[in-house]
């Protein structure tokens, strides 16, 4: 306790006579380091995570309810969706139809000798209002109108059938040509065919909404000839707070997975992307590393250089009775002064500016609307691990300087 | 107080070796205030070292207070130096973020005092040399006689048994040296023990006993009037 008391009283001596621009050159690289160390993986990490929010925020919604993957509807819909609506967590719920179609686009001008302009999709029909509610997928609607609840021969096109939006020419994925709000365009479902009019065109970086035609639910239930209310899967938006864990377990208890698959938006997400973030979380660590070795060899040096031309001082203080563990000790409250100010500084930046900075101007990624993930315990982790490797730092050339012969630092001989 | 028998020291450059201490039988009694005189390069300076436990003789013997520091660990030489021995060195040797209160307050905090209780003690220390109105500056701002007179401060506060002084007079201009060499005298008068090395004759008049080295080995002890 002598020790530390000693310590302290020295450190704190030493840094408040310090150099202002050496001791604030310090903090900058302590708060470079720190940023490295939360950054860097934040935003790898961010990268897929704005993938998996827009999935959820635009497609699955909290919970999503699903055929089996043997079935194309859910056994029982109406009794399912009742059960939904009738649990207090649940804000908003959109029971969804789907079949495989082809889309048609040139039909009209088409000479004999032209090739047919046409893309395959999947067609959701839906309740415009009840989907909007739950995935807010109006938002989405970059030309045109969203759908209105009476509208018929209307639909919404995903932005990926159409060739003006996709900016390499992929053979495996067709999209149709001259086509935008107001065009004609004929969609195929099995022996049915129906011509409608494109009113709005929907683009997202969730695949599942720019690869797919939405219509309303009435009018796709006609075509394919479904008149049980048995729909493909139902979109439940919570209300805030909730738990969907909580509501999926409920649902469980109530019998829902009897008749379809009942999963949260995490247990929907595909697997590649949970391995995606795993890995992205390792390399951003690997990075995070190579920072907090720079960090600390900074650290090292500066401690070392302080130490040397302190020699002589260190010399005196063990001449007149100061041990060297209290010498080192008031190196490593240095070495903590330093990591803790740059930590500190480092919250401020990340938790004050970055995140709510790419939180509103998230990092345009193609597939995903990048945002910086930083979570508060893996960053206090982060900031133990920057005080550790800096105390470790500031100890070992503190060390190297205070056991050399009391004489020769007092004489500086070498 | 302080008995040395055929103190040697070496000092080995390489291949090299230069003997700087050739073999010193020396004594001094408690309370006793001696002089170390000679020539640059005689071996005072390093006489000192040898006697105040800050460097270790290449043989001979040394006894301190009643303490053979050959048996010492380096630990028990620390804690030796803190408790018994006081220091004055030539360039004051005070630390520069420290005030000149917390410079003598430091060795008494080290003793494991608090600084409530170290505190009236230092300003007790300072005031026997008159810097009783310079107690919160820091020696970038004292002049070298006060630097000097807050270095004996700081040497003397935890009341040492032995008081040694490296060439305390040679930076400084002859009123701060005559203040200095007041205040050794003051404190010899008090029982201080004082062991001090200097090349000015007219400081060395002050001591008790005058020892004279050359080339290594004391050639002259004589008393003072």
């Amino acid at each position: 306790m002598l020790y530390i008391r000693i310590g302290f009283f020295l450190a704190l001596r030493q840094i408040r006579h310090a150099s202002l621009w050496t001791t604030g050159l310090i903090v900058f690289v302590m708060v470079l380091t720190f940023l490295n160390l939360v950054v860097v993986s934040g935003i790898l990490v961010g990268l897929i995570q704005g993938s998996v929010d827009a999935h959820r925020r635009q497609y699955t919604s909290d919970v999503i309810i699903s055929a089996f993957n043997d079935r194309t509807y859910i056994e029982n819909s109406p009794a399912v969706i009742a059960i939904v609506r009738s649990l207090p967590e649940v804000a908003a719920a959109s029971p969804r139809y789907r079949a495989g179609a082809t889309l048609e686009a040139n039909y009209r001008t088409r000479k004999d000798a032209d090739k047919r302009n046409t893309a395959g999709a999947q067609i959701i029909g839906i309740d415009p209002v009840a989907e909007d509610a739950a995935t807010h997928i109006a938002d989405s609607v970059v030309e045109g109108e969203y759908l209105a609840p009476g509208d018929y021969d209307q639909v919404l096109i995903g932005s990926f059938l159409l060739k003006q939006y996709v900016p390499v020419d992929n053979p495996g994925l067709a999209a149709l040509d001259h086509v935008a709000p107001g065009a004609r365009i004929r969609i195929r479902i099995g022996e049915t065919e129906r011509e409608v009019i494109v009113k709005g065109v929907l683009k997202s970086k969730v695949q599942d909404i720019s690869r797919n035609v939405y219509m309303p639910d009435t009018q796709l239930r006609a075509m394919i000839g479904r008149n049980d209310g048995n729909v493909a899967e139902i979109a439940v938006k919570l209300k805030s707070g909730a738990d969907p864990l909580a509501v999926r377990d409920a649902l469980v208890q109530r019998g829902v997975d009897q008749a379809a698959k009942v999963q949260t938006y995490a247990d929907a997400q595909p697997q590649f992307l949970k391995d995606i973030v795993t890995m992205f979380a390792t390399l951003g660590n690997v990075l995070s590393s190579i920072g907090l070795v720079v960090a600390s060899i900074t650290i090292f040096i500066v401690v070392f250089i302080n130490a040397l031309t302190r020699r002589k001082f260190i010399g005196i203080l063990k001449g007149i009775g100061i041990k060297a563990g209290v010498i080192e000790i008031s190196y490593i409250f240095q070495s903590i002064f330093y990591a803790v100010l740059g930590s500190a500084v480092g919250l401020i930046a990340v938790y004050g500016m970055l995140v709510p900075f790419f939180a509103a101007h998230p990092i345009d990624f193609p597939f995903s609307d990048g945002i910086l993930v930083a979570h508060p315990g893996e960053t206090l982790v982060r900031v133990g691990l920057l005080v550790g490797a800096t105390i470790l730092a500031g100890y070992i050339p503190a060390r190297m300087i205070v056991r050399k012969n009391t004489l020769d630092s007092i004489l500086g001989r070498n | 107080m302080i008995e040395t028998k055929n103190l040697i020291k070496t000092f080995r450059d390489g291949e090299r070796e230069t003997r700087v201490l050739k073999g010193i039988d020396f004594t001094a009694a408690d309370g006793e205030f001696v002089a170390v005189m000679g020539r640059s390069g005689a071996g005072k300076s390093t006489f000192l070292y040898q006697i105040s436990l800050l460097d270790d003789p290449t043989s001979g013997e040394v006894v301190v207070a009643g303490h053979d520091t050959h048996a010492m660990s380096p630990d028990e030489k620390i804690n030796f130096r803190l408790t018994r021995c006081g220091y004055v060195f030539q360039d004051y040797a005070l630390l520069p973020e420290l005030t000149a209160l917390e410079n003598v307050m430091l060795p008494l905090m080290m003793q494991g005092m608090r600084l409530s209780s170290a505190r009236p003690i230092a300003e007790e220390a300072l005031a026997r040399v008159n810097m009783r109105h310079r107690l919160a500056s820091r020696p970038s701002h004292l002049s070298g006689g006060e630097q000097q007179r807050a270095s004996i401060a700081r040497a003397v506060a935890h009341r040492p048994r032995i008081l040694f002084a490296d060439e305390p007079t040679a930076n400084l201009d002859n009123e701060s040296s005559g203040i200095v060499m007041e205040i050794f005298r003051e404190l010899h008068r008090a029982g201080q023990t004082i062991v001090m090395v200097t090349h000015e004759e007219q400081y060395a008049a002050m001591a008790q006993r005058i020892v004279i080295m050359d080339d290594g080995k004391i050639v002259s002890v004589g008393h003072t009037a």
